[in-house]
């Protein structure tokens, strides 16, 4: 068994809206998980169900090759985009409470606390209203509450969202760590660039179906389109760009470069390869820009998005 | 079963812990006697003052004994001065008003034509006194004149008192009917109370668990209607020991501050009933009868009365406050649910008017045993009733609808809450509540 969590064409309706629309996702386990999709795809419909906050209307969710059932809300930490905590009650009293309701037993929940109270250094706010702390203070409390009963599975939605940069990247160190422990994580944002930083694996949903999936790599392999930025300095530019509209297809650059050289995107097209592209800039001057265009998980998006809608 | 223990444990806690909660608790019952003693003393402040008058009696049918100085009324005879003089000296001078008694035929024009005159008007209290003196005067006179034994007419006062029976044997009698009436209706009263006040609190604390959006960090670890479940007993619970220390407290300071002060409270009920009515309370109250007010209220059946009311009020209570609960999940912010409330309230009013309006007249009448059948006022009017005795196939009849409509009314509030807890931005309409019901899991 190597998917964690397996999602069986899983249909949702909400009265006459279809939220979900025979979704098949297949996680593996110990990866991080991009669920990728513009506002309103069915992102979060998808994620309550595999929390069994709402229940599908057909289909079916396999947890470590279990059907899902209640006892799995043990297993499973959620880190929900619309999150908060009980404002008047104090810090520690809030996370031995919802550690319990994950089926902690108090003692091991007040150990596993100070761990990690002691790790992110806020051993000092135990005894401190919530209201008392500044939203990113609060946030580390919820992350810890997230993590803390040692869930196989993990969820985040958008994890990031309230942290500055420093405290985002010690969040996100903490994450690819859990993975490395043996979680299996899913990871929801629109910020691409920790998409590309932290997914193996990807799914995106539009309009309440899955449109793509697969290992990141794949899916930018798919997406490429053999174009290449390159650049050209000691040469003429008017002849260069000549000869290759000849061969190749030839756009504005996507980039700059400090010295003052002849630039270009350059397509591939039927028959010709990166090699006859290079001697044919080799002839002409000296190369000093020549990489080819790997499509970004937001270049992905957007495409495939698009072409959807 | 551990969670939903854990769920009322937190929510009793940030109940009882909660600063108002605690100053409702412990200040309300002191600010409650303070103000009832401080009403009491403002009032006899205010009769204490004398109201000095003089009076003018030309019909010679009055005499000194007749015209005794009372605690708050000094009476000068001004007789001799004349009706017109009289006027001018106490409108110049200190007294505060002039009783005048012409000479007349007969002793019914003369009780149309005595007048009094002030600065101010007199309270009513004040010509109640004087009226009741007059009368009792003039009412002696004639019963003289007809030649009664004014002796004989006060040896033939008597009490009557009809005891009632029903055919299984309860004696009751108008004196136990106002007990009943007023155990009744403070049960009645108290549920509405608590509903009112415990309801309000489950709903707000719904809402805050929407507003601090951790509702979907707990509904991934628990069933909603676990927690809609421990939020409703929990918040009963804070209630209960609010109540408890209440009644405690009160007794306390009661017994200290009429130890302190000696306010008896026969005193305190009666300090504006005037002397004669007095007089006839203490009688009735007095001796015999006391006794048997002791007796009938141990008659009363205390277990089935006790039994009863834990069940409406606990039925009565969960039935409401799952609205309630159902109310809060469907809204952002507490001013979006006046809407909701309105539905809610009414039928809890209904029940405590409806009681006091017609089980006080006719605890068996129509309209009552219906509203005790009722299940949105039944907690309320069927407790009104109680007391009288109410036969078991009644109370069957009443619990069972109670029952089932609480089961019905929790499992369509888990619903709606269920669905309202994780929706924000809108304000739902009746109609949204209605699409919400027919969502699957």
């Amino acid at each position: 068994m190597n998917n964690l969590l397996e999602i069986n064409n899983v249909v949702k309706k909400y009265g006459d809206f279809t939220a979900l629309n025979d979704v098949s996702l297949h996680i593996p386990k110990g990866s991080v998980f991009g669920l990728l999709g513009p506002n309103g795809a069915g992102k979060t419909s998808l994620i309550r169900i595999i929390n069994q906050i709402t229940m599908p209307d057909s289909g079916t969710v396999f947890l470590d090759g279990e059907l899902l059932a209640p006892h799995h809300v043990e297993q499973i930490g959620y880190l929900p985009e619309e999150r908060g905590l009980y404002k008047s009650m104090k810090v520690g009293e809030q996370a031995l409470y919802l550690a319990q309701l994950k089926g902690l037993s108090k003692s091991e929940a007040k150990k596993r606390l100070k761990y990690w109270f002691e790790k992110f250094d806020i051993s000092a706010w135990w005894g401190k209203k919530i209201e008392e702390l500044s939203k990113g203070m609060a946030q580390k409390v919820q992350f810890i509450v997230t993590v803390l009963h040692q869930p196989k599975l993990l969820i985040f939605d958008e994890p990031f969202s309230g942290f500055d940069p420093i405290n985002a990247q010690l969040i996100a160190k903490e994450i690819l760590q859990l993975r490395d422990e043996g979680a299996t994580i899913i990871f929801s944002t629109h910020r691409m660039e920790s998409v590309e930083e932290m997914c193996d694996e990807i799914a995106l949903i539009n309009k309440s179906n899955k449109i793509l999936d697969g290992k990141l790599d794949d899916i930018k392999r798919e997406f490429r389109t053999n174009t290449f930025q390159v650049g050209v300095s000691d040469s003429n530019s008017s002849e260069i760009e000549t000869l290759l509209k000849e061969n190749f297809k030839v756009t504005k650059p996507s980039f700059k470069l400090l010295n003052d050289a002849f630039t270009a995107n350059v397509t591939l097209t039927k028959g010709n390869t990166a090699n006859d592209l290079l001697s044919l800039l080799t002839s002409r001057g000296e190369v000093n820009h020549f990489v080819e265009v790997i499509p970004t998980a937001n270049d992905i998006f957007i495409q495939a998005v698009n072409k959807n809608n | 079963m551990g969670k939903l223990k854990l769920i009322i444990q937190r929510e009793f806690i940030a109940k009882v812990r909660n600063k108002s909660f605690i100053v409702m608790t412990f200040l309300s019952p002191i600010i409650m006697v303070g103000m009832g003693a401080l009403v009491y003393f403002l009032m006899k402040k205010n009769d204490e003052k004398v109201k000095k008058i003089v009076y003018v009696d030309n019909s010679g049918m009055f005499s000194k004994e007749d015209f005794k100085d009372s605690k708050t009324i000094h009476y000068t005879d001004y007789t001799a001065l004349g009706i017109e003089e009289t006027k001018k000296k106490v409108e110049a001078g200190n007294y505060y008003g002039a009783l005048l008694i012409p000479k007349q035929d007969s002793l019914e024009i003369l009780a149309k034509s005595i007048e009094f005159y002030s600065k101010d008007t007199p309270g009513m209290s004040f010509m109640n006194t004087i009226e009741n003196k007059i009368e009792q005067k003039i009412r002696n006179e004639k019963l003289t004149n007809f030649g009664i034994d004014l002796g004989k007419i006060k040896a033939s006062k008597i009490n009557t008192d009809i005891k009632m029976y029903n055919f299984s044997g309860e004696e009751s009698s108008k004196l136990i009917n106002g007990l009943k009436i007023g155990v009744g209706a403070i049960a009645g009263y108290f549920l509405m109370m608590f509903v009112m006040i415990y309801g309000t609190s489950v709903m707000r604390s719904v809402i805050e668990e929407k507003t601090s959006r951790i509702i979907e960090v707990i509904v991934s670890s628990v069933k909603p209607f676990q927690l809609m479940l421990g939020k409703i007993i929990g918040n009963a619970s804070a209630g209960l020991l609010q109540f408890f220390i209440w009644g405690v407290l009160l007794f306390v300071i009661i017994t200290i501050a009429s130890s302190i002060f000696g306010i008896d409270m026969m005193e305190m009920q009666s300090s504006r009933v005037p002397a004669e009515q007095m007089d006839a309370i203490k009688q009735t109250a007095s001796g015999d009868k006391g006794q048997l007010i002791i007796q009938e209220i141990l008659r009363l059946p205390i277990l089935k009365l006790f039994v009863l009311f834990i069940f409406y009020f606990l039925g009565g209570y969960m039935l409401y406050s799952s609205m309630f609960a159902a109310v809060g999940a469907a809204v952002d912010n507490e001013t979006d649910t006046q809407q909701f409330m309105l539905p809610i309230m009414l039928p809890l009013i209904l029940g405590v008017y409806v009681g006091f309006a017609t089980v006080i007249n006719d605890p068996h009448g129509p309209i009552s045993v219906a509203f005790s059948y009722i299940p949105f006022t039944s907690p309320i009017v069927m407790l009104m009733r109680v007391p009288f005795g109410v036969s078991w196939y009644e109370l069957a009849i009443s619990m069972t609808l109670l029952l089932i409509t609480f089961v019905f009314m929790v499992w369509l509030a888990a619903k709606i809450y269920r669905v309202g807890i994780l929706m924000y931005g809108k304000k739902p309409s009746y109609k949204d509540l209605y699409k919400w019901l027919k969502y699957k899991g």
